[in-house]
């Protein structure tokens, strides 16, 4: 039987405010355990939690960049379990009155273009790390940092309309693009500052009831999301398929071992008791603030990428690969604007800077060549002062010792030789050594002047212009 | 509504407390009996009135956002039961 796949998500994103989002502390990521806490956000008796404004403005911000509407009267409430990365042993989150609701994404898979909503946007707050001594099941206590606790959260869940894992990959991927554009958290899945469970159900395809869902957790990578349900996807069919019945519980990935394990069965309704809190004043935001907010909105990715579209002649592709992440798009800008021409500045990004990033682990934000040194190389090329060959050197050398590519050419003297007086000479030397080439040309073998034209290059270190080779070989031969 | 023994067992699951029989049925029955008195209130005519989100009358208390000095560690640590390297030392986790 054929089964359709059902999934929804629940990207949970740390906001890069200063301080956490009840208290003072820090929330620098990485400090020494234990020191970014407080009688707050340690839930010693007696304290009081007191919203941080900018919470609320990155909330907002989100929400209206995820097409949400935003609630005009919005609160706080207690989520109550029981596990040691919780010193209060409740989370405040908010239940029935969220900040934000009914929005949507658009993503595109395969060339088509589909959109899914977004139920809700809640603010709240991060729980504590615990670090085990060997493994969960085997060590017989833990030991807990509560520097995490309290830092803000924003809860965002989708509707089930994911249809395949790799829809809640780019689903995925697209948030972290907005995110990373209204500028409301770093977005690093390695230190957990963007992290991803899913709920996936399999049901007949045709059938509207859905099937029953498994809960997947620790889907830190947008790889291992991809992954991870996809191999939910082949134990649920599995399942179905031997006419078995799926149980509804909580699963974690283990990206080691490629599995999803069961961690805790859900059979029992999970329940929270949540009730509002009452050390928390209600929320009322004013609709003139909000409609300030949507107007101070940045260019979101979208917009962007039809932009480079419209106005550079970009395919769809490179637009999409550019502006996929904020600090990519805005390097692509400042290079244009440094009078790079828009195909070539794109070619050159996707192309020896992308791969020159990916070769030194590193990311757009710390590219050692600025977007203005790109503009420079770019324009050395086409006034034909460099080959294109050389370019790459340039580029790699521009790299590493910082110099612009006019300094670099100087310096090295790779500027190329268009002069036919000062290739000639080669070219004769050349085909005087190649006789078999000679004849396999004049023979009709068009390819064996290629063969000629890399001996020159090679001779002239990459510098001779191209074109001239070709037509003084062919005068030549 | 009427609080049933199965209720009171589950609520007790969740707040991680244990009680015996005697207070299993003490409670069941002390509960129903808070439970009937509240629902008094049920028979008031609430057409029209605003339910009450907070008991104060007060909205949108924010702080600025700026980081302050945390407690010092030995600070923070100091009541703990027990504590290790720096940090909280809890008992095993079990899943439940």
């Amino acid at each position: 039987m054929a089964y359709e796949v059902v999934i929804g998500l629940e990207v949970h994103t740390e906001l890069k405010t200063q301080s956490k989002i009840f208290c003072g502390c820090s929330t620098k990521f990485g400090a020494e355990q234990n020191t970014n806490v407080c009688p707050v956000c340690l839930g010693l008796p007696g304290v009081l939690p007191v919203f941080n404004a900018k919470v609320l403005e990155f909330a907002v911000r989100t929400g209206l960049a995820l097409n949400c509407e935003i609630l005009p009267f919005s609160k706080f409430d207690r989520k109550n379990y029981y596990y040691p990365d919780l010193p209060k042993n409740f989370q405040t989150s908010q239940y029935d009155l969220p900040i934000a609701v009914n929005g949507y994404l658009d993503i595109e898979v395969n060339g088509k273009t589909r959109r899914i909503g977004i139920t809700r946007v809640h603010m709240e707050e991060d729980a504590g790390k615990l670090v085990h001594a060997g493994t969960i099941n085997k060590s017989d206590y833990a030991l807990v940092d509560y520097n995490r606790t309290g830092v803000p959260l924003l809860e965002i869940v989708s509707e089930p309309d994911l249809r395949s894992p790799e829809e809640a990959k780019a689903y995925l991927e697209k948030i972290k693009a907005i995110l990373q554009y209204v500028d409301v958290s770093d977005c690093k899945m390695e230190e957990g500052s963007l992290r991803c469970d899913a709920n996936i159900s399999l049901r007949p395809e045709g059938q509207t009831k859905f099937g029953t869902k498994s809960e997947i957790k620790n889907l830190n990578s947008f790889k291992a999301v991809q992954k991870g349900l996809e191999y939910e996807v082949y134990r649920q069919t599995e399942i179905l398929e031997e006419g078995g019945r799926v149980i509804q519980e909580t699963r974690s990935w283990d990206d080691g071992r490629g599995v999803t394990l069961s961690m805790r069965n859900k059979e029992q309704a999970e329940d929270y008791r949540y009730f509002p809190e009452p050390d928390l004043v209600p929320i009322v935001v004013d609709p003139d603030w909000v409609e300030e907010v949507r107007k101070n909105l940045p260019e979101l990715p979208d917009a962007r990428k039809a932009r480079l579209m419209k106005d550079y002649g970009l395919s769809d592709y490179d637009a999409g690969s550019i502006t996929a992440s904020r600090a990519m798009a805005e390097y692509y800008d400042v290079a244009v604007a440094s009078g790079a021409e828009a195909k070539a500045a794109a070619n050159w990004l996707m192309g020896e800077v992308s791969r020159l990033l990916n070769n030194s682990g590193q990311l757009i934000e710390t590219c050692p060549v600025t977007p203005e040194k790109l503009a420079g190389l770019i324009s050395l090329l086409d006034k034909g002062t460099i080959t294109n060959k050389i370019a790459k050197t340039v580029l790699e050398n521009m790299w590493s010792s910082g110099k612009d590519a006019d300094t670099v050419v100087k310096e090295e003297g790779l500027v190329q030789i268009s002069n036919e007086g000062e290739i000639v000479a080669i070219v004769e030397r050349i085909l005087a050594a190649n006789p078999q080439s000679v004849a396999d040309f004049k023979a009709g073998k068009e390819r064996a002047i290629g063969f000629l034209v890399g001996q020159v290059m090679k001779e002239t270190k990459g510098r001779a212009n191209p074109e001239v080779v070709n037509k003084l070989l062919k005068e030549h031969m | 509504m009427k609080i049933t023994r199965k209720d009171v067992e589950t609520v007790a699951f969740l707040s991680r407390l244990a009680m015996d029989e005697a207070e299993m049925d003490k409670f069941t029955g002390q509960l129903n009996a808070i439970l009937e008195y509240v629902d008094m209130l049920n028979k008031v005519d609430t057409e029209g009135v605003e339910p009450t989100d907070h008991i104060l009358n007060l909205k949108n208390v924010m702080r600025a956002d700026e980081a302050k000095p945390s407690l010092a560690r030995e600070l923070a640590l100091k009541n703990a039961p027990e504590q290790e390297d720096g940090y909280f030392k809890v008992p095993k986790i079990l899943e439940g």
